[in-house]
């Protein structure tokens, strides 16, 4: 048991599964010399050379359609973009070439792919660098998408999806790479398409994923001392959504408020709604609130704060569930 | 453009476009430059072939086939069959027996010549005209077609063929195919006696205006990946001409990447077989990427969906069949005596009966059930496509009382 980042926790987990697979490389932008804008891969290149960790050309369609490329070939590459909203030049190659080859050699070829892709707001940056796109990528069949919310998921999780034969998309929460954590190293963690209770509860749910994870808990916390039980699942896969467990979860509690940083309109906590509204209908005692961005491009950092879903808006959704 | 210019109804489209391209002289011209070639279009074969490639002379001699009887027999004979091939799917289309089609003719030396100079351990990623360079990689005829005949949107085991399967959105391959160059030098690091292998990303002059084209040449350049990018020239992306896309010769591209290009005529087979030998053997020894500029013309439409006569001359099409690369191929083997007529003769027939299998072949072929598309989605189970399986079983067995749901 060691204690760690986030950062540090994938730093290791990518430095396992280097050592443990010669067909793992990776790619992306300043990932090599530099160790990526956030030091998510420091050390790696000197390690294991600069074949194995390749600081690619500026371009991202190149850096996914290369890996598709070298998938192909029989090798594991995980790429890094470097922020949430320079994932679109490469929007193409994922979602018409790596999330179709399955489907398109009618089950013959694999590209396990995984894209690393630091998301979310909270860190007072420019336009492009506090985006949340994850439900353009979970409408896209073909495609696995997880995110971690501590150091143990981010450990392990990116090497299970290394070994996954689908392409994954690992959604890592930028604003938490800081928070500490224990990492097992020796027993790995959960089915990472799999959700999490982290606290238990007995009056609502929140179902939160990523940065929203330390929220979600904080407002529980908050809850509790007005003596409301409140039970906090951590989605941590968002394609495909472990159903069975939110819906276990409000079959008992009742009421369910799903929160995240992405607008909510056509985002995930709609088709958690949907779904939720169709399999506990008879055990809901209020409709499925939503806490999410709003239908506006991310905001300009000095007003950020009003923007993303915090301890309060998670409480106030949780009153309105409750007035119900 | 005034009033007594617009078009009349019963104005042929034919004149229209005569007159819009005389107040436009030159602009569908393609842009100057020098084009490697041999076998010229009356029928004549050069001694030899040189260019000027990247600073130096490269004298194309040992990679030519000029000479070699059977192999030239066996060129056309690729060519003769895979415009036969041509012909039928089009026939086919036209009967309602395939959704659509792509036709190649008058790229066919472009193909089967770049395709026959591949070996065995190369690996070609095509578009989606590429049926002649699927014919060298060994894809049967009838697996060209399932695509469109709408039963798969691939046909083959691309790992049986070393040719990967046909790619929709353009130039996205090109990129696949530079990351599968550097799979190749990655393994022959760690296995110095494997065959060095070269790939190929096919696209045309419509495509190379994607981004994907530029930064496919890049990493290709920045990492030497051994690749030949072999671009078919063939004028039209549609209806729109090569000069829109660019205002130089495509070759010439490569220069700004820092790799070799050569532009040759891609109606002359053997010029483009010693160009791809060339290029192949260059990417193959570590010297990094090639760009090939076939020079060609897509003598038919962009698809059976499209209508030529919309947006260019007859005259136009007219000339370029003075160039047909079968044509010129043909007339060597006759008067230089390499073929006689009973070649000629046994061809035809050998092409006739392909056909006659061919359309037995796409007639026969079945529709998969939509309950096997949920199979192919993903390598490993995944909850959500296993429960709409089950919903799909459950509503289909609904039916059951009144036969399959239509």
């Amino acid at each position: 048991m060691a204690t760690m980042t986030i950062a540090k926790a994938i730093n290791e987990g990518l430095r396992a599964s280097l050592a443990h697979d010669p067909k793992t490389l990776l790619m992306g932008e300043d990932i090599g010399e530099l160790g990526g804008v956030y030091r998510v891969t420091d050390g790696l290149k000197r390690e294991f050379g600069a074949m194995r960790v390749v600081d690619t050309p500026l371009a991202e369609s190149g850096i996914i359609g290369t890996a598709i490329g070298l998938a192909l070939r029989g090798y594991r590459p995980i790429c890094e973009i470097q922020f949430d909203g320079f994932v679109f030049p490469g929007f193409n190659q994922i979602t018409t070439q790596l999330a179709k080859l399955r489907t398109r050699s009618d089950g013959m070829l694999s590209a396990p792919v995984v894209i690393r892709i630091p998301y979310g707001g909270g860190i007072g940056s420019v336009e492009h660098h506090s985006e949340s796109p994850e439900a353009l990528f979970a409408h896209t069949a073909g495609l696995r998408i997880i995110t971690p919310s501590n150091p143990q998921d981010a450990y392990w999780m990116i090497q299970q999806a290394v070994t996954c034969e689908d392409p994954v998309i690992v959604f890592e929460p930028k604003r938490r790479y800081w928070l500490k954590g224990d990492v097992d190293t020796r027993t790995p963690a959960a089915d990472p398409f799999t959700a999490q209770v982290l606290r238990r509860g007995s009056d609502a749910t929140v179902v939160a994923y990523g940065p929203l994870v330390p929220v979600a808990l904080a407002a529980a916390a908050a809850a509790a001392e007005d003596g409301r039980s409140i039970e906090v699942i951590d989605l941590r896969s968002i394609s495909p959504i472990d159903f069975d467990t939110v819906t276990a979860s409000v079959t008992r509690t009742g009421r369910l408020v799903v929160a995240h940083e992405a607008p909510t309109f056509g985002g995930l906590g709609g088709e958690i709604a949907a779904r939720i509204s169709e399999w506990a209908f008879l055990s809901l005692e209020a409709p499925v609130i939503r806490v999410g961005g709003f239908h506006m491009p991310y905001p300009v950092a000095r007003v950020e704060e009003q923007y993303l879903p915090d301890i309060d808006r998670i409480l106030e959704a949780l009153d309105r569930a409750f007035a119900y | 453009m005034n009033a007594s210019r617009l078009p009349a109804a019963e104005f042929e489209a034919e004149e229209v476009l005569r007159a819009a391209h005389a107040a436009d002289v030159g602009r569908d011209q393609e842009p100057g430059g020098e084009m490697l070639q041999v076998l010229s279009s009356d029928g004549s074969m050069a001694g030899g072939m040189a260019a000027e490639v990247a600073g130096s002379t490269v004298d194309f001699a040992p990679y030519l086939s000029a000479t070699d009887a059977p192999h030239l027999r066996s060129l056309y004979r690729d060519m003769f069959l895979i415009r036969r091939f041509d012909q039928e799917s089009t026939a086919l289309q036209r009967q309602g027996q395939l959704a659509l089609w792509v036709p190649l003719t008058g790229q066919e030396a472009a193909q089967i010549g770049s395709g026959r100079a591949l070996q065995p351990q190369d690996y070609a990623f095509p578009t989606y005209r590429e049926h002649g360079v699927a014919l060298t990689r060994g894809v049967r005829f009838d697996e060209i077609l399932r695509l469109f005949r709408g039963v798969t949107n691939g046909g083959w085991d691309p790992r049986e063929r070393n040719f990967h399967l046909y790619t929709l959105v353009l130039a996205a391959q090109s990129l696949h195919a530079v990351g599968y160059a550097m799979g190749m030098q990655r393994d022959q690091l760690a296995d110095p006696s494997l065959p060095q292998g070269v790939s190929v990303a096919y696209f045309g002059d419509g495509a190379s205006s994607e981004g994907d084209i530029h930064e496919s040449m890049v990493f290709a350049a920045s990492f030497d990946a051994p690749v030949v990018f072999f671009c078919q020239n063939n004028q039209w992306a549609i209806s729109v001409p090569s000069s829109v896309q660019t205002k130089v010769p495509l070759a010439k591209r490569a220069e700004g990447y820092g790799f070799p290009g050569v532009r040759v005529d891609g109606n002359d087979v053997v010029a483009v077989e010693a160009v791809m030998r060339w290029a192949l053997e260059h990417a193959r020894t570590g010297k990094g990427p090639v760009l090939i500029e076939a020079y060609t013309y897509r003598m038919s439409a962009h698809t059976t969906a499209d209508d030529p006569t919309k947006y260019r001359l007859s005259r136009d099409e007219q000339e370029w069949q003075t160039r047909d690369p079968l044509a010129r191929l043909e007339a060597y083997l006759r008067t230089a005596g390499l073929a006689d007529e009973s070649f000629f003769e046994e061809l035809g027939a050998e092409a006739r009966s392909m056909a006659t299998d061919l359309r037995e072949a796409v007639l026969s072929m079945t529709a998969p059930d939509l309950e096997s598309r949920f199979a192919a989605v993903y390598a490993e189970p995944h909850p959500l496509v296993q429960e709409e399986l089950r919903f799909f079983q459950q509503y289909e067995a609904g039916f059951a009382d009144e036969g399959k749901h239509a």
